[in-house]
Parts: C-alpha cells; sequence; structure tokens
C-alpha cells in the first residue's frame, strides 16, 4: 500500500465520502439531521467512537490473523465498536455530566451506525498500516459530521418554506440529500491526483 | 419506540397477519424508511438488489428464530447485545454461502453483507417484534420484513438500472441509440429514485383517501 496520507484524507472526507457517496450510517442521517445542535453533537460522538474503535479492531485484527480466526472478524468487531460506545458513554458521564444530558438519547444508537463498522471493515480489506488507518478512521469520520450538519443546515432553512405537502417528511430530505450528494460528486475529479 | 431504532418509525397499526404484515402494510423501506444504507447502495442493478434482499432475509428468519427461542433466558438490561451476536453470527454464515454461491455477487454487495448485522432494519425488528413474540410468528415476520424489503429493493433497482443504464436484469430495453441517463446509477441517483417511490405512494394514498371522501359524501 503506497498510499499518501493527503490521499487517504481527502478520499475518505470529499472524493468517497460515507455518507453522500458510499451511502453509510444513512439512517442517523436522515434521523437526526433535522436540527444544527443535534447533528453536530452527534457528529462529533460518532467521530470519536469511529477513531478509537478503529484503533482497537486494527490491534485486535492482528491477533485475529496470528491465529487464523478471520471467520470471527465480524463478532469480535461488533463486540468492540459495541464496548466503545458504552466506555464514550461513561467517559462523557464522568468528564461533562452536562454534556452526557444532552447526548444521552443519542449514544446507544452509535452501535446501529454502519458507517461505523464499515470503518474497521475497510481498512482491514484495504491493507492499511496504523498510521493510515488512524488517518483513514478519521477522515472517514469527519466527513460524516461535516455532511450531517450540512444537511441539517440546509433542513432548518426548508423549515421556514412552504413544501407541498405530499413531499413533507422523508421525502423532503431525500431530495435535498441527493442534491448534496449532486455537489459532493463534483469533488470525484480530485481523486486522479493522489 | 425502542432505543435501538435510528429514529422513530411513524406508528402504522400492525396487520394481524405477521407475513403479509411485513411485505406490505408496515413494508420496512417505503413505511417505516428502516434499513437506508443497502437499500440506497445496492440497488444499481435489479440483480445485485435481489441479491441483497434474499441475503437480509436469510439472516433475518435464521436470527429472529433463535432469539424467540431464547428471549426468555436473555437479561433485559443485555438483551442489546445478545441480539447483534446472533446476528452477526447469521451474517458470517451469509457472508460464506454469497462468497460459495457466486463471486461476482459477492465482490458486486462487498462491504454490505457484513453491514447487515449494523442494519437499523435487522436490529429494529429483533427488538420489537422477536425478543417478544413465539418461534414460529417471528420467523415468518422475518420473512415477511425480508420479502418486503427485497420488493422494495427490486423496485428502486428496476427504476435505477432501467433509466440508468437502459437494461433490465441485464437485457437491453431501448435499442442503441438510447443515451443513459448515468446520473441513476450514481449516489444521487439512489436518493432521487427512493424519493420520487415515496412521492408516489403519498400521492396514491392521498388519492385513495379522496375517493372515499367523495364515496362518503
Amino acid at each position: 500500500m503506497k498510499e499518501s496520507l493527503t490521499h487517504i484524507f481527502l478520499d475518505a472526507f470529499l472524493i468517497n465520502n460515507f455518507v453522500l457517496c458510499v451511502f453509510l450510517g444513512m439512517c442517523s442521517f436522515l434521523g437526526l439531521s433535522g436540527k444544527f445542535a443535534t447533528a453536530w453533537r452527534m457528529g462529533v460522538s460518532v467521530m470519536f467512537v469511529i477513531t478509537v474503535s478503529g484503533a482497537l479492531s486494527f490491534a485486535v485484527n492482528l491477533l485475529l490473523v496470528r491465529f487464523h480466526a478471520e471467520y470471527l472478524r465480524i463478532i469480535v468487531y461488533i463486540v468492540i465498536i459495541a464496548a466503545t460506545v458504552q466506555l464514550t458513554e461513561m467517559f462523557i458521564k464522568k468528564v461533562s455530566p452536562a454534556l452526557f444530558r444532552e447526548l444521552g438519547v443519542y449514544l446507544p444508537l452509535i452501535t446501529t451506525n454502519c458507517a461505523v463498522l464499515a470503518v474497521p471493515l475497510f481498512q482491514t480489506s484495504r491493507g492499511y498500516n496504523f498510521v493510515q488507518s488512524t488517518v483513514f478512521s478519521i477522515a472517514a469520520s469527519g466527513g460524516y459530521c461535516a455532511a450531517l450538519v450540512l444537511l441539517s443546515l440546509v433542513r432548518e432553512h426548508v423549515e421556514l418554506s412552504d413544501v407541498p405537502s405530499l413531499a413533507r417528511g422523508t421525502a423532503m430530505t431525500l431530495v435535498l440529500a441527493a442534491i448534496l450528494s449532486l455537489a459532493f460528486m463534483g469533488f470525484g475529479g480530485m481523486g486522479n491526483g493522489g | 419506540m425502542s432505543e435501538v431504532s435510528c429514529h422513530t418509525p411513524p406508528t402504522i397499526t400492525a396487520d394481524s397477519n405477521p407475513f403479509r404484515n411485513g411485505l406490505w402494510r408496515q413494508n420496512p423501506v417505503f413505511v417505516m424508511v428502516l434499513g437506508m444504507c443497502p437499500t440506497l447502495a445496492i440497488t444499481n442493478s435489479v440483480r445485485n438488489a435481489v441479491s441483497m434482499g434474499l441475503a437480509t432475509t436469510f439472516v433475518m428468519v435464521c436470527s429472529y428464530g433463535l432469539i424467540s427461542m431464547i428471549r426468555r433466558l436473555i437479561p433485559k438490561q443485555v438483551r442489546i447485545a445478545t441480539y447483534i451476536a446472533v446476528l452477526a453470527t447469521a451474517v458470517t454464515v451469509v457472508d460464506y454461502l454469497v462468497k460459495a454461491i457466486s463471486i461476482p455477487i459477492y465482490v458486486a454487495l462487498g462491504a454490505y453483507i457484513p453491514l447487515i448485522v449494523s442494519n437499523c432494519l435487522t436490529l429494529e425488528r429483533a427488538e420489537a417484534y422477536a425478543g417478544k413474540q413465539p418461534v414460529i410468528k417471528s420467523m415468518l415476520d422475518g420473512l415477511g420484513m425480508g420479502f418486503g424489503f427485497t420488493i422494495a429493493l427490486t423496485m428502486l433497482g428496476a427504476v435505477r438500472e432501467v433509466l440508468g443504464a437502459g437494461t433490465f436484469l441485464g437485457v437491453h430495453l431501448f435499442g442503441a441509440n438510447f443515451e443513459p441517463w448515468v446520473l441513476f446509477l450514481l449516489p444521487p441517483g439512489g436518493f432521487i429514485s427512493l424519493a420520487m417511490w415515496l412521492l408516489f405512494f403519498a400521492w396514491w394514498k392521498e388519492r385513495g383517501a379522496k375517493r372515499e371522501l367523495a364515496k362518503a359524501a
């Protein structure tokens, strides 16, 4: 693997944005993007969980390969993620009870966010080393956070306008997401330089 | 509703028949809006859509049977972790199964097979149904939900394949002069086609309600 770190970062953050181009973490993207305040908090906590669980699963994968137990990968990764979410919850509770109260409801949901499971799976299948994996986790989760925040800002504006009654709700959100995704396709051209 | 669900699905009264319920009344994609990641990512051709739907159905039927069997043994606090462990086991089986059946499909579905574990649909139904109901009913629910999911994926895949590539199941439909609408194969096309289907169903429902009203008046 001779990909440069800058290329990995740009690729995961913009060119193959996890939400808008690879369709990961769709449920929370559509469900939690109604308000900017919720969106960025969710985005930041997902970033934290992805970075920690990405590093942990890199280490555990070395063990799995050592003992020829690759078939356990999916189960082990999901357990790592569940544990990381639990740890994050305890950590935030200890450090900042105020933030914990605000985030409380959303924290357990991170376990069922497919973007979180996808990061360790992708870094394993692409054979990244530790530094590359960490850069990849940060970039991918940053891309998730950015997409969530962007959509929430657009949706807050659409709230104020007169949407036809048929299109209210999910259909409108999907159209907005389509336009955002169209805009992100423009970054595709950057891929060739890396 | 349940704490595992990523967002609150609309409250629609369930059909008494668990199989028919998933197929139409509480269709996972068009009504509940669950399991969005594979719905949008894998539907760029009909073949991929059908295989993804069947893989998910298999996982749901097997794991719901097991979850329902052990539902009285699971302590309430660790039920979600248990569901995830059961699901992950079934998914590992499917992962190897698809690899053994067809390598091209395995490559096309890629990371989305392992991701069935964290598909909100599979967990949501485990929590809402299989953890509380007897074995046969839970498996029927899994089968109905799985087929409902497959149908929805196929409908989406058909629109995207016909408009985006001018083919259906790989067969060319429009002759050589057709200029494919490539946008529909790309990510934005997924969002747009799902939005169009949702709009179509909303319009259909409203039309039906209006007719009922006209009949009553």
